[in-house]
């Protein structure tokens, strides 16, 4: 059984997002996305400390102290793009003009309820950035992670455990064995790894599946 | 002659209370008026209540002034990051009232005091431990949480140009809550790398009108 690496799961995500979407991609692997679209295709990224039409990484030499992302990695402005304080930023966001973000997770539920934040009621020092304004706000919210935690247990899960981020928001789910839609029934598998069985991912996953 | 420039640092900080709230403008390092917190940290002012989106990292600026003591509570939405040691320890002896809020919340929280909004409702939040307490409604079909103004009695903000009438302009992603900031609390005072002659500005291209604008000193990058 093969699962899919970091790489092809955000070249799979890249594929699924058409030309003219306005798209802000989480801190941690949701950021690999961009990488793989293309710059002929017209997909205009968004980062929250207010920068619409983020380019890739600049090239030695043309580093400039003054254009960060919200990952606060350094990054270029693409022709087009535009530059807006913090709460015009948000207000794309929680406006509902972003057509899609792409959140990396610790859980997922098959109601589409998302955890991302804090992974104790008590965390020594919380932080929650704008995670809950882009779970809540964007059109769209699709997760990527890994299917199981690094000790095996299910990240789709029939009631999140740790501290929720937002209510029955998430769409769709990308995972190093499959892509699953949240439906109305829980979690419908779309696509599966190359080499991964039913068998092997029911086995994989606390949540419900359906084929 | 409107001249909001002010020559020193003791000017531009001068009468800040203990007790005050503080705004802080910048996103991680960029647009952070790191010389008006070295003012500040030199001015004295103690119990201060500071509103910024990170809660500093090192032993400088924001985090030097909380390892002082003078910070009594701290409200931002991310204030754990590489080098927040500071914050942490604090925090963690329970020497620091922490209000964690969602970033859009708090970026529309400034924009709804500058306003004059007295509060506003928002889906942001609704079901998680963040909205525990608060009041909720449904509008329109959908639960919201009702979340309030933010004003502040100080507004520290990193401009790139600043003209005698307190018209700023900003650089690149620099802007981020500097703009939300500058017209949220009752003093705004401007660190500006540049100075420019009235009427030099573009009009189409200022960031923040001077008329948020309070004190500006002149802090070459």
């Amino acid at each position: 059984m093969s699962l899919w690496t970091r790489t092809e799961m955000a070249a799979r995500v890249a594929a699924d997002i058409p030309e003219g979407w306005y798209v802000n991609l989480g801190i941690g692997i949701p950021t690999m996305v961009a990488d793989h679209v293309a710059p002929e295709r017209e997909v205009i990224f968004h980062s929250e400390n207010g920068v619409l039409g983020m380019g890739p990484a600049p090239v030695t030499g043309h580093e400039d102290k003054w254009l960060i992302n919200a990952g606060k990695q350094l990054v270029t402005l693409r022709a087009g793009g535009a530059y807006v304080h913090h709460a015009d930023s948000f207000a794309m966001i929680r406006g509902g003009h972003l057509d899609l973000c792409v959140l990396g997770a610790f859980e997922v539920a098959e109601n589409g309820d998302i955890a991302n934040w804090a992974t104790s009621e008590n965390d020594t020092a919380p932080a929650v950035g704008g995670a809950m304004d882009l779970a809540a706000g964007a059109r769209r919210l699709w997760v990527m992670m890994e299917h199981t935690t690094k000790d095996g247990r299910s990240k789709l899960v029939k009631k999140c455990g740790y501290p929720l981020t937002a209510l029955a928001c998430v769409k769709r789910v990308y995972t190093n064995m499959a892509v699953l839609e949240v439906t109305n029934a829980g979690f419908k598998v779309v696509e599966m790894a190359p080499g991964v069985t039913r068998e092997a991912l029911i086995a994989a996953t606390i949540a419900e599946l359906t084929f | 002659m409107i001249d909001k420039f002010v020559r020193s640092m003791a000017e531009a900080m001068d009468g800040i209370k203990d007790g005050s709230v503080v705004l802080l403008g910048g996103f991680g390092s960029v647009g952070q008026p790191d010389a008006l917190l070295d003012g500040l940290i030199e001015q004295g002012a103690r119990d201060l209540v500071v509103v910024a989106n990170n809660a500093g990292s090192g032993h400088v600026g924001l985090a030097r002034l909380m390892e002082l003591g003078r910070v009594r509570r701290i409200v931002c939405s991310f204030p754990r990051s590489a080098g927040s040691v500071v914050f942490e320890e604090l925090y963690r002896a329970g020497k620091l009232e922490l209000e964690i809020v969602p970033q859009g919340t708090l970026a529309e929280r400034m924009r709804a005091a500058g306003a004059g909004v007295g509060a506003f409702f928002t889906p942001t939040s609704v079901g998680t431990k963040l909205a525990e307490g608060k009041e909720q409604r449904e509008i329109n079909g959908r639960m919201m949480v009702l979340e309030h103004a933010l004003h502040g009695d100080i507004a520290l903000v990193e401009a790139w140009q600043a003209d005698r009438w307190g018209n700023l302009t900003y650089n690149k992603s620099g802007r981020n809550f500097n703009a939300v900031m500058a017209t949220a609390a009752r003093t705004t005072i401007v660190q500006t790398h540049h100075v420019a002659e009235l009427g030099s500005l573009n009009p189409e291209a200022i960031g923040t009108p001077g008329i948020f604008v309070d004190r500006v000193l002149h802090v070459p990058g």
